[in-house]
């Protein structure tokens, strides 16, 4: 009985502070999509016509698949490069002391603040850039490649670059945590490198590769600010939806946007969970 | 001007505002006080919500120099401070706000006129905001001309009235003329109308804002330009107008046309100076910004005329007594010569000419208003030299440019759709 009081109390503090900070804002954000508004006021109804507008708009269908089409190659390509880097660290690298120093060196593009990170592409990538000056002075091309900056390609390269750190942590981790035994005796037993990818490593970093896949798509699905930023305003994305509506004043619109967004996102991760059972290796 | 995140301005936080009181105070910098209140004043403080573009810690420290008042700065976007004004009126005692901004916000009634008679330079304000008429015979721009939402019919009136009364909602600050932005040195043909901004020489080479109602009236300033119908009212168009203006420019889009989009001050530099985009809409500080780093801009006068924006001072419902007196004493302090001065200086113009001309040199004076070729170094207001002698201001002369005005910044009846149809535009 003292037991259960106990556990109680101390299970208190976390359940309170989700309960004011997440639970109550969320009810609320959930309320006032059912609002209605004009200019300035936010009118305390139940109406549908912000879902409505949502779902009835072409606008919302054309920007929910271009985020999951962000989503989707910024989620192949860190993962593959995730991958290998984790590879690379956990398999390749020996020693304690060399791992944790290449493991810094994965981090040095987050000294440096998100945005700035992404600010710093412009000189870069623009068409009077350090990369169009350096090719067009090579003789690899004769006029400057325009793609490169306020494209897509540009969004995609920084959300890899921001993001692929995501993934390589996790299946880092799981890795690390694979007894080497299991690969010499999948070897002793003549197993090949791709075999005992395919059977051993692969199989064991899956819960690793579910959660950096959560960060990532979790990360994209609401970003607004590298979209904007690199597409040069071109691109859209629910966030920079949202985040326009909000701009306007349109509160109960941007409320009912975010209450799908965020179903959408729910339903991702719970797919990713179905299919991969993290908590077997946690 | 909409989104004001201009660099090195700065909000006057209210423990700055206090810091800086502190100071002048001990100093024994406050001193002269003009009328017989004077003494109470000294003690008020004035909490004004506004832009970046007027909000600045400059006029504040002078206002405390010269009344005693304490002004206590707070700055945020047009969209912000439009919200600000209308649902949380108790938050400020003045109101910053621009006229297009007062089309939405008066009515809401968090507002009271201004009595005309206790502002001593009432008479000398520029007829634009009294008349809609810079001279006589010039006409009335379209869009949401300051004067259709100058007047109210008493003090606690919601209702603008179409002529003059002795109730003004605003008492006007600061306005200027916009238009193109170009970069001559990237551009070898003259520049002469909107319509170049969609010139398919530019193709992927030209920007517009990504701000709705002012992006939305320089595209129909493109379409007119171009040939295609002309608009009832830029500034407040149909349903079918929206439609018209926005499938354009969607095609436009498509076809690569535009670069980027610019949403902030900042933005805007950037494309331009990293030459990203030679041809854009343009705030004129971010012309200046550009030219300040050594690079060739020019804002460029166009045939078709510039599209104007205007901003004033509005008194919070709630102020009484003697703060009502200290914001009258603000005000009239506020038209006195020097801020006019200080803003003619940054290429913005005054409402009262006259007393801003008492305080600028003949050689400044000529420069920034009469577009003369400067007679000696222009200064900006950090000392900083801005412009060498025998230098011209883009688009000439004040009459020249206030003279050319084809449409104010506007809220539409439409709004909301026509927000509908700009994110259409941006998510095509």
């Amino acid at each position: 009985m003292r037991g259960t009081v106990v556990s109680w109390l101390l299970a208190a503090p976390l359940a309170l502070v989700l309960a004011v900070f997440l639970v109550v804002p969320l009810v609320v954000l959930v309320a006032v999509s059912f609002y209605d508004y004009d200019s300035f006021r936010l009118i305390p109804d139940f109406v549908f016509t912000n879902y409505i507008e949502v779902f009835g708009s072409p606008v919302t269908w054309r920007t929910y698949a271009k985020t999951f089409w962000f989503a989707g190659i910024t989620w192949a390509i860190t993962l593959m490069l995730g991958f290998w880097i984790a590879y690379y660290l956990a398999f390749v690298v020996e020693g304690t002391g060399r791992r944790t120093l290449l493991f810094l060196l994965c981090t040095i593009p987050f000294w440096t603040s998100n945005l700035i990170r992404m600010i710093a592409w412009v000189p870069f990538l623009g068409r009077n850039g350090l990369l169009n000056q350096a090719l067009l002075g090579a003789g690899v091309i004769d006029q400057p490649l325009e793609f490169l900056l306020f494209s897509d390609f540009a969004v995609v390269l920084a959300f890899v670059h921001l993001y692929t750190l995501f993934m390589v942590v996790p299946i880092f981790n799981t890795m690390m945590r694979i007894d080497r035994q299991l690969i010499e005796a999948a070897v002793d037993a003549g197993a090949d490198f791709w075999r005992v990818l395919r059977h051993v490593i692969i199989p064991l970093c899956k819960p690793g590769i579910a959660i950096g896949s959560i960060f990532v798509i979790v990360l994209v699905m609401g970003d607004f600010v590298t979209v904007r930023l690199m597409s040069g305003g071109q691109s859209a994305s629910v966030g920079l939806m949202i985040s326009n509506q909000i701009s306007l004043l349109q509160y109960p619109a941007a409320a009912a946007n975010a209450v799908v967004l965020l179903a959408v996102v729910l339903l991702m991760v719970a797919a990713i969970l179905r299919a991969i059972d993290i908590r077997k290796e946690l | 001007m909409k989104d004001q995140s201009l660099p090195g301005r700065t909000s006057l936080t209210r423990r700055g505002a206090l810091a800086l009181a502190g100071a002048a105070v001990g100093s024994g910098a406050v001193t002269g006080f003009p009328t017989i209140w004077a003494q109470n004043i000294r003690n008020i403080t004035l909490r004004q919500a506004g832009t970046g573009v007027s909000g600045l810690n400059a006029i504040a420290e002078q206002c405390k120099k010269d009344t005693g008042i304490t002004l206590q700065l707070t700055v945020m976007d047009t969209d912000a401070l439009a919200q600000r004004a209308a649902t949380q009126p108790r938050s400020f005692d003045i109101a910053d706000i621009e006229y297009m901004t007062t089309k939405k916000v008066y009515p809401v009634g968090t507002m009271q006129a201004i009595e005309r008679r206790r502002i001593t330079h009432a008479d000398k304000i520029v007829p634009i905001f009294t008349t809609g008429r810079l001279t006589p015979a010039s006409a009335i721009a379209q869009g949401t001309a300051p004067h259709t939402v100058g007047f109210v019919a008493n003090r606690l009136a919601t209702a603008f009235e179409p002529s003059q009364t002795e109730w003004m909602t605003l008492i006007p600050t600061i306005y200027n003329a916009d238009t193109l932005g170009i970069r001559p040195d990237l551009i070898n043909r003259p520049i002469t109308n909107w319509k170049d901004l969609v010139d398919p020489a530019f193709r992927g080479k030209a920007s517009i804002v990504n701000v709705p109602n002012i992006g939305i009236m320089d595209a129909a300033m493109v379409m007119e330009s171009a040939g295609q119908a002309p608009y009832a009212d830029k500034g407040n168009m149909t349903r079918a107008e929206i439609d018209r203006t926005t499938a354009f420019l969607i095609d436009l889009k498509r076809q690569g046309h535009f670069r980027a989009f610019w949403k902030t001050f900042d933005e805007s530099v950037n494309l331009m100076a990293s030459g990203e985009v030679i041809i854009q809409s343009m705030w004129s500080p971010a012309v200046a910004a550009v030219r300040s780093r050594g690079i060739a801009c020019t804002y460029q006068p166009l045939a078709e005329g510039y599209r104007a924006w205007g901003g004033g001072l509005g008194i919070a419902r709630h102020v009484s007594g003697l703060q009502l007196d200290a914001a009258y004493e603000y005000l009239n302090w506020y038209l006195s010569g020097w801020t006019g001065a200080y803003l003619n200086r940054q290429g913005y113009y005054s409402a009262v000419l006259e007393t801003a001309k008492a305080q600028m040199s003949p050689a400044e004076w000529d420069f920034w208003m009469e577009g003369k070729p400067a007679a000696t170094d222009i200064l900006a207001p950090d000392g900083r030299v801005m412009e060498r002698a025998g230098a011209v201001r883009d688009g000439g002369s004040f009459t020249e440019r206030m003279g050319k005005v084809a449409c104010w910044n506007s809220v539409m009846n439409e709004e909301r759709y026509m927000v509908q149809k700009w994110n259409e535009f941006i998510a095509a």
